[in-house]
């Protein structure tokens, strides 16, 4: 029997609006320039909007101090924190804060991510793990972070493994609930096709289960992340010397609230750019998912 | 050959899905498998795939028994299942990962060709159409070149005009390998199309009620000579398959009354 050529079947061969090619991108010049046009515009109009709300209060309140409306000395005006930060940043203390900050963020993140992934695995991929994991780490996860600093500083001292290791249990719980619901939640026909296939345990793993659950354990990374930076500043808190919490602390026994504000200011930014750089690192692997954008 | 023995599947709550299912398909013939809904359809495929076990009889295909997925047997299911992170090279070539590169990019492509989607190569399942998704599972399921093909109602999701295209692209394929093809429809324009010969099930137990030959040469257009006639045939046993079975007490009755 004659196949019907590709060109009759008019609605099969055309490709829903919006799609993205794993190779060899077909695309005219004149509607790949077009295209890149109006993604310039979107990011254009998008840095607009985000950035109405944050520089109308600040224009605003600089405003009110400037005209006598208010006083600044609780909420510095804008010009008053940009003095901090610039002073911070010119004295180099800024980067200082900041690297430790950030160091204790990656080693306890790193840690924190590796124990929920492999405890993840374990608890999705076998019911007798999960029925004796799952419990014990469920309650776990719900005593507040700031419940642990007691016991790590009698367990790991005042320095740095205590803080790193209070980070890391922020970070363990998401990524460790992502991965086993992550394995749990894998399309039983994907799995189906495996063993049609006659996937070894290991292949199926590699396979299938690996690329299945990467989306959400990506999310999970992400939420992970942001919790790790919400547990530095309890960690900064138990005595350090050096650090943006450091800082947060020091301009509240100094009274110097343009300090703590700079300080607040640099930690989102902070955040915002490992977020970026962990979701710009790890999108590529996750671009055949049709949900990218809602998910990221 | 294919040799279904005996069949039978009892579930564990009791329930018994197949009862001495007795089958014998030759090398290179289409069959089709065709009933109701809850006959056993599926059922039947699902033991001859390995993909679930029989609690009693055997499977045997050319004389090896199945008792668990094999290499020479493939499956193309309801829906297309293709896994979304491989392009469609990846996912035609899924199963033949352990062939040289070569080779193996040799038989996607001509696989691609036949299917009429080389230019799609490249592409996502998700940019694909439902029916384009499950051109690329038949042509994952035949470039393993396996001996024994099961196709789970695959169409039937389709509209005409997808399904027509596709029975040509399944057709095409199948001519390269000729394996024994066993597949579950509901549709009995489908399986005359198809099929050389269609089974007949029936419910409650799932058992074969009847066994009918088509002989209509290929191609097989709805409008030849003889294939009404054919459908005609299936219908009618199928309508006897539908109907519940009479009790010895019943026809002891029926033979006084007359």
């Amino acid at each position: 029997m004659a196949l019907p050529q590709a060109a009759e079947i008019h609605d099969e061969t055309t490709p829903p609006a919006g799609s993205q090619q794993p190779a060899a991108t077909v695309l005219a010049p004149n509607a790949a320039g077009s295209r890149m046009h109006s993604r310039r515009r979107w990011f254009g109009d998008e840095l607009t909007l985000a950035l109405i709300l944050p520089l109308g209060l600040a224009i605003g309140w600089e405003a009110a101090v400037s005209f006598g409306l208010a006083e600044g000395r609780l909420m510095p005006p804008p010009s008053r924190i940009a003095s901090a930060l610039h002073e911070l940043t010119v004295y180099g203390d800024l980067w200082r804060h900041v690297w430790a900050t950030l160091w204790r963020v990656l080693v306890g993140f790193a840690l924190g991510a590796v124990a929920g992934i492999i405890l993840g695995a374990l608890s999705g991929a076998s019911g007798l793990l999960r029925n004796l994991l799952d419990p014990t780490l469920q309650a776990l996860r719900s005593v507040p972070s700031i419940a642990w600093v007691p016991l790590f500083i009698l367990w790991f001292g005042i320095f740095e493994t205590s803080k790193v290791m209070l980070i890391a249990v922020g970070v363990f719980f998401p990524v460790y609930l992502g991965v086993a619901q992550g394995i749990l939640s894998v399309d039983r026909k994907l799995v189906e096709v495996g063993r049609a296939f006659r996937l070894s345990r290991l292949a199926m793993a590699r396979r299938i289960l690996l690329p299945a659950i990467l989306p959400e354990t990506l999310t999970a990374l992400r939420s992970g992340l942001g919790l790790g930076f919400m547990f530095v500043v309890a960690a900064e808190f138990m005595g350090a010397s050096e650090g943006l919490g450091y800082l947060l602390v020091d301009g509240q026994q100094m009274g110097m609230t343009d300090q703590i504000v700079a300080a607040i200011i640099a930690f989102a930014l902070l955040g915002k750019a490992a977020d970026w750089l962990l979701v710009s690192l790890t999108s590529p692997l996750i671009r055949w998912q049709d949900t990218v954008r809602e998910r990221l | 050959m294919l040799t279904l023995s005996h069949l039978g599947k009892t579930y564990a709550d009791g329930t018994r899905a197949l009862s001495d299912i007795n089958l014998e398909i030759r090398t290179g013939e289409i069959a089709a498998l065709i009933g109701g809904s809850g006959c056993g359809k599926t059922t039947l495929l699902r033991l001859a795939a390995g993909l679930d076990h029989a609690t009693g009889g055997t499977i045997s295909l050319d004389g090896e028994m199945i008792s668990g997925p094999h290499p020479a047997v493939a499956v193309v299911f309801q829906e297309p299942r293709l896994l979304p992170w491989l392009s469609v090279t990846d996912n035609v070539g899924f199963g033949i990962d352990h062939l040289p590169r070569a080779e193996r990019d040799a038989r996607i492509m001509h696989a691609l060709e036949r299917i009429g989607l080389s230019d799609h190569a490249g592409r996502w399942p998700r940019d694909l159409s439902g029916g384009q998704q499950q051109r690329v599972a038949i042509a994952r399921a035949l470039v393993t070149r396996p001996k024994l093909l099961l196709l789970d109602e695959p169409f039937s999701a389709l509209d005409a005009f997808t399904r027509a295209s596709l029975h040509g692209a399944l057709l095409d394929l199948w001519e390269d390998v000729r394996p024994i093809v066993l597949m579950v429809t509901h549709d009995v324009s489908e399986a005359v199309t198809l099929a050389d010969r269609a089974f007949v099930m029936r419910a409650r137990p799932g058992r074969i009620h009847d066994e009918l030959p088509i002989t209509l040469a290929r191609p097989r257009q709805q409008t030849r000579t003889g294939f009404e006639q054919d459908v005609r045939r299936l219908l009618e046993a199928l309508d006897e398959a539908r109907q519940p079975p009479q009790t010895e007490h019943a026809a002891q009755a029926a033979g006084h009354w007359w």
